[in-house]
């Protein structure tokens, strides 16, 4: 008959109505300034640049090699490289970012050049209020605002983190196994100087600076 | 009691004493106008955020609750909300479309508003208390006022020159003029039974007691009930409320006739239909629920116009928890609901109300089964009508484009 399912349908209501003031699940609202959804391990907002040890200048992971930059579909990051190098956590010499810019009004948070970074350098934040009244200069983020210690990388993300750290000690581990085996061959081959045929030294000399500059090449 | 039940009126007395005899009548009709103005836009301001909130927590959401006391902490429950809300609409740009009609258009609005004042002037709100207080028309001026925003809701349609604006006028009027008639009939029932169109008399005559301590409201009768439940679907059909608010679907029309309004002239219709409502629920609690009578004996010492004022917050809850409960009509089952049941209904209504009358002298075991009985045959005969249509849908195409189940999970 006409009216029993309007009847039901406004009880149905009614019972929505009264239970937003008494059970929780009927009223999931969030009202976010004052309170706040703890947020997954998974959020990722925009990057940042991972830096070791306390000082950012200096313990920056980044090499400027600029695969990210070229990466980035919004073409969002403007990297420069330094002049000069210095040495990174393997022991090697690296250049650095002399200048290196996210611009977070365009990035759209893709995560494709944490993705392409071969030195762990660039890892996602959870950060995402960065409301400004200066729409130019207040999202244009430079290494300084961007650089992060590791140890904020590890609370963020702590699986991400702990990866990291294998790779990277892999890494380290494979450059001392190379220094050792070069500077055994680097011994043998001054024994073998210093012995029977002065005529072999020329090559030895180019051998011996290679571990030192070599950078490692693009993962393809 | 009985001071602070005329108090108002006492009021108006002392403040028209004040002025020569020669302009009272003018003055005294001036300060019924003050008042209404006053006190129906006001309820229609709470009413959009009491709307907005009680629809919000319907869908589970909290709803506006930040507006306030600007410039303070103090948040008032967004109570501040209509405040904001209407310096918005005031401060907002006026567009004209630039082949609209201009002066219909402009016109429009306050064509909407000012039979809705008007409506509200004859409506009693508490003893003695109707502004206009016609002793032989009350209720033909009413329904007479009333029809005059349908052509409102056409100007705007027509003058706008867009689409949408013009269906969702075709729709309004169309809707309008069917559901008049089931509004008109079932309230008819309540001009033969009263003897009188005199809203204010038809109030008093609900005054009567019945079963020791009831008032004898209308809706307390077989003829009432029906009457009741009937007039108020025709009555949410007239002021476009949700079941019925085809003319201005935004899921449709974007916004039905009032399309190409915007800033304060899309207040003014809003305006107008509220004030429409308000006319409309406090006519159906004239005519039915006893207008400014209590329901008990025991509850008459509350003033006469609380009742009134009470009984239109009921009112206006209901049709907001009518809004969030029930999905919107199509124009086919709206019109087949005005006129194949509504219309039917009222005039069997009409006959029960007669028999009603006859049977005055009959016992009341014999009357009432009689006459609920006259009611309840059509009733369920007409809605096992609409059930024989209106069967299970049947999704055919998504049915056929289904793969077929059990089999394919049978093979290899």
């Amino acid at each position: 008959m006409i009216g029993i399912g309007i009847a039901k349908g406004l009880v149905q209501t009614a019972r929505n109505l009264l239970g937003t003031y008494t059970d929780k699940d009927r009223l999931p609202t969030i009202e976010y300034p004052e309170e706040r959804q703890a947020l997954t391990e998974a959020t990722r907002q925009f990057p940042f640049l991972v830096h070791d040890g306390d000082d950012p200048a200096k313990g920056l992971r980044c090499v400027a090699c600029q695969i990210c930059e070229k990466e980035c579909p919004p073409k969002c990051i403007y990297i420069v490289k330094s002049r000069d190098k210095r040495v990174d956590y393997k022991g090697q010499m690296q250049f650095y970012p002399a200048t290196f810019d996210i611009d977070y009004s365009v990035c759209m948070s893709c995560q494709i050049c944490v993705e392409v970074c071969p030195f762990e350098s660039i890892k996602m934040d959870t950060e995402f209020e960065f409301s400004t009244a200066d729409r130019f200069r207040g999202l244009l983020f430079d290494k300084h605002r961007l650089a992060k210690s590791d140890a904020h990388y590890h609370r963020i993300h702590p699986t991400d983190a702990a990866e990291s750290d294998a790779v990277m000690a892999a890494e380290r581990a494979k450059a001392e196994a190379k220094a050792k085996a070069d500077a055994e061959a680097k011994a043998k081959a001054a024994a073998a100087k210093l012995a029977p045929t002065p005529a072999a030294s020329p090559e030895a000399q180019m051998e011996a600076p290679k571990p030192g500059s070599d950078t490692p090449t693009m993962p393809m | 009691m009985a001071s602070l039940d005329q108090i108002f009126v006492a009021l108006k007395d002392w403040l028209v004493a004040f002025v020569p005899v020669a302009l009272q009548p003018l003055a005294g009709a001036l300060l019924s106008i003050v008042a209404i103005m006053a006190v129906f836009p006001g309820i229609f301001a709470l009413t959009t955020v009491v709307e907005r909130k009680l629809l919000a927590r319907f869908q589970n959401r909290p709803g506006p609750n930040r507006v306030g006391i600007p410039l303070t902490k103090i948040r008032l429950a967004g109570f501040g909300q209509f405040a904001a809300d209407g310096i918005k609409s005031l401060t907002k740009e006026d567009i004209v479309p630039r082949n609209a009609d201009r002066i219909v258009h402009f016109v429009a609005p306050f064509v909407l508003v000012a039979p809705a004042f008007l409506s509200l002037s004859v409506v009693p709100v508490g003893r003695n208390m109707a502004a206009l207080d016609f002793r032989e028309t009350g209720l033909l001026f009413f329904f007479a006022v009333g029809a005059a925003t349908e052509l409102s809701v056409f100007m705007a349609g027509w003058s706008s020159r867009n689409k949408y604006s013009l269906l969702g006028a075709m729709r309004g009027i169309a809707q309008m003029l069917s559901y008049e008639l089931p509004l008109i009939l079932s309230s008819l029932v309540v001009v033969m039974m009263a003897g009188t169109l005199s809203l204010a008399t038809i109030a008093e005559r609900q005054s009567g007691v019945q079963w020791g301590v009831v008032h004898s409201w209308h809706v307390f009768t077989p003829w009432g009930f029906a009457g009741f439940l009937i007039f108020l679907t025709a009555a949410c059909a007239e002021s476009n409320r949700t079941p019925f608010d085809l003319p201005e679907a935004e899921s449709e029309l974007v916004a039905g006739y009032f399309t190409e309004y915007s800033g304060f002239k899309f207040a003014l219709f809003f305006l107008g239909e509220y004030l429409g409502m308000f006319a409309i629920s406090g006519v159906a609690i004239t005519l039915f629920l006893g207008g400014w009578n209590a329901p008990f004996t025991f509850l008459d010492w509350v003033p006469s116009w609380m009742w009134f004022f009470g009984k239109l917050v009921g009112f206006i809850l209901f049709f907001i928890w009518l809004r969030a409960t029930l999905p919107r009509l199509r124009v086919d089952q709206l019109m087949d609901l005005a006129w194949k049941f509504m219309l039917p209904m009222s005039l069997v209504n009409l006959v029960v109300a007669g028999v009603w009358h006859l049977a005055a002298s009959w016992p009341h075991l014999l009357r009432w089964p009689l006459c609920v009985a006259i009611l309840a045959l059509p009733y369920w005969l007409l809605s096992r009508g609409f059930q024989t249509r209106f069967k299970t849908r049947t999704y055919r195409f998504a049915e056929e484009s289904r793969p077929a189940p059990a089999t394919a999970a049978a093979g290899p």
